[in-house]
């Protein structure tokens, strides 16, 4: 799956939450390591001074940390993971409520959206 | 500092093509030079490159003034065609190996058969697109610290463009060499640019990290390419 990058927005943030999901779906394990800096830029197709900076940012937020002359690895600690899993849902939660406000749905249509958010969640399951 | 330049400026009769243009670029960086035509980009370029000589100011480059010597670590691909017509693709690449100790002629036919242009070709009779990736298999066929691109997607169809692109995103020697691009089509750059650049009539109207472009205006460098050229953006640069 390659990522599609939307231009107006900073790239080397739409790249850290790439590799977040990346992380939080289980793609690279915790204490596994990532894609050298060249390897990672080809694969997301931006500059590789971008890639770098990105696992700099990821480092200080302690997501990734580096081994000296060996590369970059994404946190052995699983529990930071899955507060990253906790933040990415809520973000996504909040666009999701943001574009079905301007539905201007009732009160008595939010048993129906839960109802089709579970329905459309299992069929998204048993897909995949 | 890989480049700094300081209060360039060039005037041809009757009119200042650059001017007083200030700024400097780190080791390494990819800057994108935008702007309409007539900003003064391609003199700019000429005038890094040594080929022309400002009318005032100075630039530098990796701390020596622009001479013989910088010219043998910059790699300048101008929006015309800067090769031989007469001479055959190889026996052009073979004399411009000449020129620099440091040429790679694995990488010349490396990057030859990649991006399919035939050795035995003369030059007068390549397309527009097949001039256009010799320009690249001459940028990246040595280390130069410094790749200066003029239009390298200019008139090329999105195929060839594609192609062009992606050697460029290859060959890239990170961390070691910087590039500076200039172009009309910044959407095909948008990933690739780090540092930018906008010019109008001679002068830098606007300069920052791409990044921290699109964060402060939510809009993509093309978007900031419209805004400034209609004359919409004030107080800032």
């Amino acid at each position: 799956m390659t990522l599609i990058i939307d231009p107006n927005r900073p790239i080397y943030l739409q790249i850290m939450e790439e590799i977040k999901k990346r992380a939080v779906r289980g793609h690279y394990p915790p204490g596994s390591q990532l894609p050298s800096v060249r390897e990672m830029a080809q694969e997301m197709g931006v500059n590789p001074n971008t890639i770098a900076r990105v696992y700099t940012e990821l480092e200080r937020e302690g997501f990734v940390f580096t081994r000296r002359g060996q590369g970059s690895y994404i946190t052995d600690n699983a529990r930071r993971i899955e507060r990253e899993r906790e933040i990415l849902t809520e973000a996504a939660v909040k666009r999701f409520v943001e574009e079905i406000s301007a539905l201007d749905l009732q009160n008595s249509h939010r048993q129906e959206l839960i109802e089709m958010i579970t329905k459309n969640l299992t069929h998204k399951e048993n897909k995949s | 500092m890989l480049v700094e330049a300081r209060d360039v400026a060039k005037k041809y009769p009757g009119k200042w093509a650059l001017d007083g243009v200030t700024f400097s670029a780190d080791q390494g960086k990819v800057l994108g030079v935008l702007g309409e035509n007539g900003a003064g980009k391609s003199t700019l370029f000429r005038i890094i490159s040594g080929i022309t000589r400002p009318t005032r100011g100075t630039v530098a480059i990796a701390g020596m003034p622009v001479s013989l010597e910088t010219r043998k670590i910059v790699a300048y691909l101008p929006d015309i065609n800067p090769f031989y017509e007469w001479m055959r693709v190889m026996e052009q690449m073979e004399f411009l190996a000449s020129f620099y100790p440091e040429w790679d002629m694995n990488k010349t036919s490396e990057l030859l058969a990649f991006l399919d242009v035939s050795p035995n070709d003369r030059i007068g009779e390549l397309s527009r697109g097949q001039q256009a990736k010799l320009k690249m298999v001459y940028a990246f066929s040595w280390p130069s610290r410094l790749v200066l691109m003029d239009e390298p997607l200019g008139g090329i169809d999105p195929p060839t463009r594609k192609k062009v692109i992606s050697t460029l995103f290859h060959e890239f020697r990170y961390g070691e060499q910087g590039i500076f691009i200039c172009t009309h089509l910044v959407s095909e750059v948008e990933e690739f640019i780090e540092d930018v650049l906008y010019m109008k009539k001679g002068k830098i109207v606007l300069s920052d990290q791409a990044d921290l472009l699109r964060e402060k205006k939510g809009k993509s460098l093309t978007g900031i390419f419209e805004e400034i050229a209609e004359g919409r953006m004030r107080d800032e640069g």
